[in-house]
């Protein structure tokens, strides 16, 4: 990565750090906002940095796919699902304290399951591999789809049919009486 | 350590990976909208697909079989988004709200 152009390690280690810096803050505007509207916005921002993480793990396509259907697809649909119901959270019946317990908890039961999982992760026993097999590129990834895993592949198309069938069924009934 | 080479450390990936694992656990506890609970499993979902691309990346010795796997946790993600959008409309017509607390009654 470290090219004749000046300080491009820099300018690598910054955009990576950016890309770190746009998940964090998406996660956390999703996990902490009042406003459903501003936790999609703040998915969506995860899902870019997401991307280019993926671009750091050498899978371009895969980051171009992130965009496309988590950006593009999923944060849209979930803004149509928005508009169509109520937008905003309303304030928590109970007492204050009630409240302060109840978000103690969340933190504490989320930050025992970040500490537990970056723990086991990073004190795991793993082992670099002694070769590739295939380089990992597009192509090597169709290869893929249409041989060891056309199965899967067929699958999922007909899972997402019968989830596209299933939602328009779902969503249908009930609209005579209302 | 060599900060420059942070980009290079599967460490990192974990770390942030587990990061996203935790804020979709306390979102998911915390908020009480059914679309916020929907964002937040969104995010523990995104969580598994960095986890495996960091094993793909630096352990496995095909690195095509993990971008497969991430490409069907992508579909899988969308499948699951329609079907929980449709059911929250469904119980928005029928309840008038979309609160997981005024969600208590069974009705067959």
């Amino acid at each position: 990565m470290s090219g004749s152009f000046p300080f491009s390690s820099y300018l690598v280690l910054a955009v990576f750090a950016l890309a770190a810096g746009l998940t964090i803050a998406g996660a956390l505007i999703a996990a902490l906002t009042r406003r459903i509207i501003r936790g999609v916005s703040g998915l969506m921002i995860a899902c870019i940095g997401l991307a280019g993480l993926y671009y750091f793990l050498n899978s371009p396509f895969l980051a171009l796919m992130e965009i496309l259907i988590y950006v593009g697809a999923v944060c849209v649909t979930i803004v149509f699902g928005v508009m169509l119901s109520e937008p905003d959270e309303p304030p928590r019946a109970g007492t204050r304290r009630a409240a302060g317990l109840w978000a103690a908890g969340a933190l504490a039961i989320s930050a025992a399951i970040f500490w537990g999982v970056s723990f086991l992760s990073l004190r795991g026993n793993w082992v670099a591999p002694a070769g590739r097999v295939s380089d990992g590129s597009i192509r090597a990834i169709g290869v893929g789809l249409l041989t060891t895993y056309s199965m899967a592949f067929e699958l999922i198309s007909l899972v997402l049919l019968v989830a596209i069938l299933g939602a328009l069924v779902i969503a249908r009934s009930g609209r005579a009486k209302v | 350590m060599n900060p420059l080479q942070l980009p290079n450390q599967p460490g990192v990936y974990f770390v942030l990976a587990a990061f996203l694992l935790a804020a979709g656990i306390f979102g998911f506890i915390r908020r009480r909208t059914l679309i916020g609970m929907l964002i937040a499993g969104e995010l523990m979902f995104s969580a598994a697909s960095l986890n495996l691309m960091t094993v793909n990346r630096f352990f496995a010795p095909d690195p095509t079989v993990g971008q497969i796997f991430v490409l069907f946790i992508m579909g899988l993600a969308a499948a699951e988004v329609a079907i929980a959008l449709s059911i929250i409309i469904a119980v928005y017509r029928n309840y008038r709200s979309i609160h997981s607390e005024d969600l208590s009654d069974l009705n067959g």
